[in-house]
């Protein structure tokens, strides 16, 4: 029998002509942790979907124990015994602990009604066997999110899961709860299951894992024992890049660093969160790195008053200013592309039109901004599809008939419209293509030629260090560093997002 | 002459494909369709139905619903709901005759019964756009609230004895028109314009169609959000007006169940009960073709019971025809 209870070889998949992953190898021993390194978009996600049958490989061999196997089917890949936790729980929120573990294949007694009892002790027990302390009568929604997870877990082991795939379990966990989660991972080991984590962590990695596997750009780039491996050669392995994308020009950092300061943010954003702090300068492309979970979006949001803050002080332009919402944000110049266009960005029932003159309806209006002006407005719009190229035949067709990146297009057209100063874009070319990306760089390095103040929350470190004068790298919800100019390399940001260096 | 064919029959297809496209893109052809052939039958079946008397007494009876669901309308476009808007129609309706059998002159007492609806309104707007409760329950409970208020200011008993000139609200003729019939139309025209025309009505359109969207973009939701709730008090209190002159006193158990006539027809309309499409127009071809309905029914001679499970069948077959096209 092979040494490996999991062996991957030469996985290839393809989106359309996008190659996602292309001849990737992992191999997993008997009682193993084997974490899996990788950027955003490097092919994790893709090949964990593979190994659980949500996705077919396009090319490539799965063998479990030494056997091949074909996954048709979520439903194949779990009765071959491989389990998966994603970062979302599949718990039912209004049920309880053993009824969420035994959900779908509940216990019975003889008269065929369900045999909660039954159900309630084996839940105990499986919970008590892995060491953990939760009462299988509470109600999910009471757990935090640790004993959810830990509930997730035993859940998925009482399935007879012998490789359990664990996607990122600590980016929501507090250090206490982490430790929990690797004493609860330790006795699954002692158990003989197998488990592949995933996370961006590099102290996590050294903690838990025996070996880890790295991919980037859908590519396997090796494996290491992880007693053999320093931090900064897994961040080589991550972040080394091949293929480097065109960006435009950037001006000289000395010049930008002398610009006024247009926007100088402080404030936190609650209990138990550090204040932090913030400066744009005008004219300038502000970074804001950091893994996903790093709280970029939240400091962002609670800047422009979508979230709630405490302690907030902000002043534009030298002025200081109330920003208690969006609108009060509009109104001093702050405009916010946001990360998700379907769910925040447009309105898909509008139109182009509609959408594109969103936020600036009032200021266009006739009779003291209650008289919708269709002549100004389409003047408006007409101008912002022809700066940014959007691809349509009419600006009345409606928006959820658009591309992604069209989509994007428009979004960011409402804002141009506003003539904000100060612009944030959050994951401006998530989900867009090649050419629509390039177009969105242009444009950003445009916007500040013109002296609008443009900051930009990327998880894609070659956008960060490609199109940034500076960059602000957020870990747990705090600015941990801040590199300027030439200093601006996806090493060190990558040092500083994963803790593998801390600042100070 | 086989050319003669040949055109007529692609003139023909060419019917055919814009009747469908009418179809798949507009909800309310449904409605528009099932209206003439509604007005077809009735005027086979009966010969007074295209009579000038009763056309006229169609638009007299839809008039009170048609201006309910002119607020309903709004809220509905918004992704709420207005379950209140009978009791508070009843409750203006009470406060307004009381007012004037205190001896306070028509106008004024016009007056306390719509504001009776704005302040109604207003609570109902408050406590789901600020507080941010469920536009269900908070209206649930306020039609429960409205309706107790005024039960309890008349004792259960209608408000009778009202001065004979507030009569014209409900009989009169201006310039030959009905004016139930007149204020129906000015209320529609404002309430096209409104929706069409106005900065409210395209934000009123944008909460309905996303709403964090919306507020992300840099708008007061929460202001233009309670504002329908408003109008729909407002709107509520307005058709009481009628109906207080119509039945000439205040009537605390009036507008009982019209919730649900003036959500069939928005729905009838065309309107999304989730928000963000419809059209006002859509509404007004609703309430006339449930206003049809009855009266051919009753026309026919159809009981009062058999006219409501008609009712709701045409209800169903609307939405499922409405849903059907937005899947393809």
């Amino acid at each position: 029998m092979s040494e490996y209870v999991l062996k991957l070889t030469g996985i290839s998949k393809f989106f359309g002509g996008v190659k996602a992953l292309q001849n990737v190898h992992l191999e997993v021993k008997k009682g193993e942790i084997h974490a899996l390194l990788g950027e955003n978009g490097a092919g994790k996600s893709t090949l964990m979907k593979i190994l659980s049958g949500v996705y077919q490989p396009d090319a490539g061999r799965i063998e479990i124990e030494g056997k091949t196997v074909q996954f048709s089917s979520p439903q194949a890949a779990k009765e071959a015994g491989i389990g998966i936790i994603f970062q979302e729980f599949s718990l039912v929120p209004y049920l309880t602990v053993a009824q969420n573990i035994f959900l779908g294949r509940e216990l019975k007694t003889k008269f065929g009604t369900l045999d909660n009892k039954q159900m309630r002790e084996v839940a105990q027990e499986r919970l008590k066997s892995f060491g953990v302390r939760i009462e299988p009568n509470t109600v999910v929604n009471k757990l935090s999110i640790a004993q959810q997870q830990f509930v997730e877990i035993t859940k998925a082991v009482t399935d007879k899961v012998t490789i359990l795939i664990l996607d990122e379990p600590t980016a929501t966990l507090t250090p206490n709860e982490v430790t929990q989660l690797f004493l609860l991972m330790r006795r699954l080991q002692k158990q003989g299951v197998s488990m592949i984590f995933i996370s961006h962590h590099m102290d996590d990695v050294f903690q838990i894992a025996d070996r880890v596997t790295c991919l980037r750009d859908g590519q396997y780039i090796g494996t290491k024992d992880v007693s053999e491996v320093s931090t900064d050669e897994l961040i080589q392995m991550m972040v080394g890049r091949t293929v480097d994308q065109e960006f435009p020009q950037k001006p000289d950092y000395s010049v930008i660093e002398k610009h006024p300061v247009c926007l100088d943010a402080t404030l936190s954003r609650g209990k138990g969160y550090v204040p932090q702090h913030l400066v744009l300068h005008e004219g300038e492309i502000l970074g804001l790195s950091g893994l996903v979970g790093a709280g970029r979006t939240e400091l962002i949001r609670a800047i422009i008053g979508a979230e709630k803050a405490v302690g907030k002080r902000i002043l534009v332009n030298g002025k200081e200013v109330r920003i208690n919402t969006p609108y009060d944000a509009l109104r001093c110049g702050i405009g916010y592309v946001p990360e998700d266009r379907k769910t925040q960005g447009v309105i898909l029932p509008f139109s182009i039109l509609d959408n594109v003159v969103l936020s600036m309806l009032r200021k266009t209006a006739m009779a003291h901004g209650v008289w919708v002006n269709r002549k100004g407005n389409k003047v408006v719009c007409e101008r912002q599809r022809k700066s940014l190229a959007i691809k349509t035949p009419s600006i009345t067709q409606k928006v959820e008939n658009l591309s992604g990146g069209n989509q994007q297009k428009v979004v960011i057209g409402k804002w141009l419209a506003t003539d904000c100063k100060i612009l944030i874009f959050d994951e401006p070319t998530r989900g867009i293509d090649v050419g629509a990306k390039a177009e969105i760089y242009e444009l950003l390095r445009d916007l500040v030629k013109k002296n609008v103040s443009v900051i930009l929350i990327s998880s894609e470190l070659p956008e960060i260090v490609g199109l940034s004068d500076r960059v602000l790298v957020m870990r747990g919800d705090r600015i941990v560093a801040e590199l300027a100019g030439n200093g601006i390399e996806s090493g060190e940001i990558m040092k500083y997002a994963t803790g593998g260096k801390r600042n100070g | 002459m086989v050319e003669e064919k040949t055109d007529s029959r692609t003139m023909i297809l060419q019917k055919r494909i814009t009747m469908t496209k009418l179809l798949k893109g507009h909800p309310e052809a449904f409605t528009i369709i099932a209206f003439v052939v509604l007005c077809v039958f009735m005027s086979i079946i009966s010969d007074s139905f295209f009579s000038v008397s009763n056309i006229n007494n169609i638009l007299r009876q839809v008039s009170v619903n048609a201006i309910i669901s002119v607020g309903m309308t709004m809220v509905i476009l918004t992704g709420g709901i207005d379950l209140s808007v009978g009791p508070v129609m009843a409750l203006s309706s009470t406060f307004m005759a009381g007012a004037m059998l205190k001896g306070i002159p028509i106008f004024p007492s016009v007056l306390i019964g719509l504001a009776t609806g704005l302040v109604f309104g207003l609570f109902n707007g408050l406590l789901i756009s600020y507080v941010k409760q469920p536009a269900f329950i908070v209206t649930l409970a306020m039609m429960e609230i409205a309706r107790g208020i005024a039960l309890l200011y008349t004792g259960g008993y209608p408000l009778s004895g009202l001065p004979a000139s507030f009569g014209f609200v409900g009989k009169g003729r201006i310039i030959g028109i009905q004016v139930p019939v007149l204020i129906m139309l000015v209320t529609y025209v404002v309430a096209f314009l409104v929706l069409n025309r106005f900065v409210f009505g395209r934000y009123v359109y944008a909460i309905g169609g996303n709403l964090e969207a919306t507020r992300l973009s840099g708008i007061q939701v929460k202001k233009y959000m309670m504002l329908v709730y408003v109008i729909s008090g407002f709107t509520a209190a307005l058709s009481s007006v009628i109906l207080t002159s119509r039945l000439m006193s205040g009537q605390p158990n009036a507008g009982s169940g019209f919730e649900l006539d003036a959500i069939a027809a928005v729905v009838l309309g065309g309107t999304d009960m989730s928000g963000g499409r419809g059209h006002i127009l859509g509404t007004l071809l609703g309430v006339l073709m449930l206003g049809v309905l009855n009266n051919g029914l009753n026309l026919m001679g159809v009981s009062p019971y058999m006219q409501r499970v008609v009712k709701g069948i045409i209800i169903l077959a609307a939405i499922y025809i409405s849903s059907n096209k937005e899947k393809k």
